[in-house]
């Protein structure tokens, strides 16, 4: 089987890096591309950035990050927020992105996953997926919007089961829940997407600890966890995360494979 | 030998991972739009991302089609890269057009019965069957990524020098007969282990290129 995963996620605003990154010896700890070097050095096995400002004037200053991502960078990159269009997939591929991620564009107007599947291949076409659990419990989760402000009272599964019939290539599922706690992944919510796609999920939001990590890639069935605080505040590094990982007997890259 | 290394633009694509990863290995490589473009050129790369048939079209647009078939009648070096492996086969799965027909075979779509998530998308090490220039024997670091949904079965097996752990069968990951090779991978995406393989490509090409069955 094709490794499991460990992608570390860039937030970034006006082609600065939003929260603070802790790495020892970083020339300038708010430059998205000296950071992806220093993961992709570190044994990522992708990256992403998210554009969480995803102004219309930030735009230029984005496209010049890709081009310079594509330039230093060796292992494939995603990058996603504010893609609108057609056009607004393919200047980010033509920069030199290998796959953009869809996600409040997508609800509004699911034809664009088709769309870029077909002109682009699936294979590039990530649908970020933010899920919040119902309050009723059992009641599975609803799919949130324009940046977590805006509950579409869509059901999680139900609109996971669409995207990969439009064509999706890839599901990046984030945990409202969990983001930013620390506290885990929610094991529930991945397990039951994964079980009912064929497609890769990535897992995102809530893990704290290798134990967590190790959870999603288990009994979570994710194909891949996104790393985001943990690694930007130096609780844990790349290199511990896989060699723990490997122990625990998960087919991990090795970080010189 | 100063004649140039080609990669075919035909549209399908991006071009400028690849050419940033000879660039890389100090060697730029020649943007080949036509035909006529390949008089220049001692060794040619195929590139490609996206589905088979469009990238038939393209191919036959820019006037290709014949020329790569001369191209590799006339034993000279070819690289296929992703998509650029599955069109060196006869047909595929995916579309309705013939391939390029230059090795023996067809491209099946993955199996959906083998436990395994599909597109096949991320790291996997490959399993030598054969030596061919793109392989070093014992080099630990053969992590190579890829992202596909169909791949290559070669007919003569002796075609396939490597594969990767897909289900129970693998999957096709290297081809190479004559003079003529590819990888289902992304060599440009496997960082350190991808370069080293399009290295040693160069090295073979450096080194006069000698056919290997």
């Amino acid at each position: 089987m094709v490794a499991l995963r460990l992608i570390p996620c860039l937030d970034v605003a006006n082609g600065r890096v939003v929260k603070g990154v802790n790495f020892v010896g970083l020339r300038d700890a708010g430059d998205p591309v000296e950071l992806a070097c220093r993961y992709s050095h570190a044994g990522a096995d992708e990256l992403v950035f998210l554009d969480i400002a995803a102004s219309h004037e930030g735009r230029a200053t984005l496209l010049d990050l890709v081009r310079r991502t594509a330039e230093e960078v060796t292992i494939p990159f995603t990058v996603g927020g504010g893609i609108g269009s057609i056009d607004g997939i393919t200047e980010l591929l033509r920069a030199g992105a290998d796959k953009v991620s869809l996600n409040s564009t997508a609800v509004r107007y699911p034809q664009l996953i088709s769309q870029g599947a077909d002109r682009f291949g699936c294979q590039c076409i990530v649908v970020a997926i933010d899920a919040r659990r119902r309050s009723e419990a059992g009641k599975g989760w609803d799919v949130y919007i324009k940046g977590g402000r805006q509950n579409t009272g869509l059901d999680v599964l139900a609109w996971a089961k669409k995207v990969e019939e439009m064509g999706a290539g890839e599901i990046l599922l984030t945990s409202m829940d969990g983001d930013g706690t620390q506290s885990g992944y929610d094991l529930e919510l991945t397990r039951k997407v994964s079980e009912a796609l064929s497609i890769p999920i990535i897992a995102s939001g809530g893990a704290g600890s290798i134990k967590d990590i190790e959870d999603v890639l288990t009994k979570g069935k994710a194909s891949a966890a996104l790393l985001a605080s943990l690694l930007h505040d130096g609780v844990l590094t790349v290199e511990e995360i896989k060699a723990d990982l490997l122990r625990a007997g998960l087919p991990i890259r090795p970080i010189n494979g | 030998m100063s004649r140039s290394l080609g990669l075919i633009d035909y549209g399908m694509g991006n071009l400028h991972s690849v050419r940033k990863a000879f660039s890389r290995l100090d060697k730029e490589l020649l943007i080949v739009n036509s035909p006529e473009d390949l008089a220049n050129c001692s060794g040619l790369i195929l590139p490609g991302v996206g589905a088979f048939d469009p990238a038939m079209e393209c191919l036959e647009k820019i006037g290709m089609v014949s020329s790569l078939k001369d191209w590799a009648e006339q034993g000279k070096p070819l690289l296929g890269i992703c998509l650029g492996l599955q069109l060196l086969f006869e047909a595929s799965d995916e579309g309705k057009s013939k391939g390029l027909g230059l090795l023996k075979g067809i491209v099946r779509r993955l199996p959906s019965n083998e436990e395994e998530r599909i597109p096949h998308m991320g790291w996997a090490p490959l399993k030598q069957r054969k030596a061919c220039p793109l392989l070093a024997d014992n080099d630990a670091s053969n992590w190579m990524y890829f992202v596909h949904s169909y791949a290559a079965i070669p007919e003569d097996t002796q075609d396939l020098a490597a594969t990767a752990p897909f289900g129970k069968l693998g999957v096709t990951a290297v081809v190479w007969k004559g003079r003529i090779g590819a990888c289902q991978f992304h060599p440009e995406k496997s960082s350190i282990a991808g370069q080293r393989m399009l290295k040693r490509w160069l090295s073979w090409l450096e080194e006069g290129a000698q056919p290997l069955q």
